[in-house]
């Protein structure tokens, strides 16, 4: 029994990557890191930034997303999300300016509790990303 | 009858034309093919948005409770339309669909008593609008400097729209654009986004049901701000592939009817000549036999 799913992400101005060999994928939900595996129960939930693994039998690929729904359903799981980047060409000028943009926005003084805490958790995502 | 410099002027000045036309067709097709393109890699994203959209708020139990956005704000009173038009002329009922779309809803809304705003996206449009509806324009935003449209923009034209929606400036928001069927075909549209239209699709509605995590109402009032701009981008795309179309039948118009007259003309200025060269001859002939 094959234990593969079908993964989709699309941003708003294209298809950003589909896979159909997919054995495990972890996304960063909003409350709390969530691996979905085959047969999952229907699920719809968003994303905080974070890092998604995607697993797969031709090798594992980690993106960074900064926000995004996900939606699970008969085994195709579907992210729609804004702002993606693939790891293996985040170069460290791109994570640099990323992180400048997060921090200037949380030193806003008009800034609300949750934007705080998402803006926060990307600054934590980006910093370790070193 | 003009003399004959003057037809040989005429020509030449349509025979340039004509280039210039032909030219814009050319740009106009390649532009196209990209925003055609760009159009159809964007429609996943927005499907998939509106399927769970419609998935959430038939999970939503308690209705009176739902997000603004999707419910409305209970009144019907004041309208703000978005008429998304292009910043370029020269493509040939583009903008001026849009703008009569637009012209017969407000005419419909004035009917009924309604009160109207305005937000134009594109020049063109704020240009057809400006002298009708002058006042009831609130706000102009033209993204002149981006070659492509891109989700950034629609993502500020959307935040306008929330920010406005939220200190309660309108009921009812409805976006105005040309959804692209083919080259020669643009259909202007009219789409209701606040609050959402979610009974026009029914019948693809899933059995499934969903967990959700947070709940429905997080989870929505998260989306909906989303959705808006997604729309808006949808709106942006298919007019970008519609300007491009629509121009491009413009442009091709163009060249051939400055081709037909260029043969006109020629014809014309063949007989002007012939006819000048007869008179010179008669005239000759009839000082001869005077002799």
């Amino acid at each position: 029994m094959s234990e593969e799913f079908k993964v989709e992400i699309v941003n708003p101005e294209k298809s950003f990557l589909i896979k159909e060999d997919v054995s495990e994928v972890v996304v960063p939900a909003f409350e709390g890191e969530m691996g979905i595996l085959k047969d999952h129960i229907s699920i719809i939930s968003f994303l905080k930034p974070g890092i998604i693994k995607i697993l797969s039998k031709s090798g594992d690929e980690n993106y960074y997303v900064e926000d995004g729904i996900v939606e699970f359903k008969n085994n195709n799981l579907s992210i729609l999300t804004s702002s993606i980047f693939n790891l293996n060409d985040f170069d460290k000028s791109k994570q640099q300016d990323l992180l400048k943009q997060a921090e200037e926005e949380a030193s806003k003084p008009e800034i609300n509790d949750q934007s705080k805490y998402l803006v926060d958790q990307k600054i934590e995502v980006l910093k370790s990303l070193n | 009858m003009a003399s004959l410099d003057d037809l040989k002027k005429r020509i030449a000045s349509v025979k340039s034309t004509q280039k210039i036309t032909k030219a814009m067709k050319m740009v106009a097709a390649a532009k196209l093919r990209r925003a055609q393109e760009s159009a159809e890699k964007g429609r996943p994203y927005s499907e998939k948005m509106n399927n769970v959209i419609l998935n959430l708020s038939s999970g939503i139990s308690d209705k009176e409770n739902a997000p603004k956005l999707l419910s409305g704000s209970g009144k019907d009173q004041i309208h703000l339309c978005v008429v998304m038009t292009s910043d370029r002329g020269l493509c040939g009922g583009f903008n001026s669909n849009i703008i009569k779309k637009a012209k017969s809803y407000f005419a419909k809304l004035s009917e009924e008593g309604k009160e109207l705003k305005i937000i134009t996206v594109g020049s063109k449009g704020n240009d057809q609008l400006k002298r009708a509806y002058g006042d009831k324009i609130i706000s102009h935003i033209s993204f002149k400097e981006s070659k492509n449209a891109n989700y950034f923009d629609a993502e500020k034209v959307g935040k306008i729209v929330i920010e406005k929606f939220e200190d309660e400036e309108f009921d009812v928001c409805t976006i105005f654009y040309n959804q692209f069927k083919n080259v020669i075909t643009q259909i202007p549209q009219a789409q209701q986004i606040i609050p959402l239209n979610t009974e026009t699709s029914e019948e693809d509605k899933s059995e499934d049901s969903y967990e959700f995590e947070p709940d429905e109402d997080e989870i929505l009032s998260n989306l909906l701000p989303k959705n808006i701009s997604t729309q808006i981008f949808k709106a942006m795309l298919e007019n970008s592939a519609s300007e491009q179309g629509s121009r491009m039948s413009a442009m091709d118009n163009a060249t051939r009817n400055a081709g037909e007259m260029v043969d006109k003309l020629t014809i014309e200025y063949n007989r002007s000549r012939q006819a000048a060269i007869t008179k010179e001859l008669i005239e000759i002939i009839s000082g001869a036999e005077s002799l």
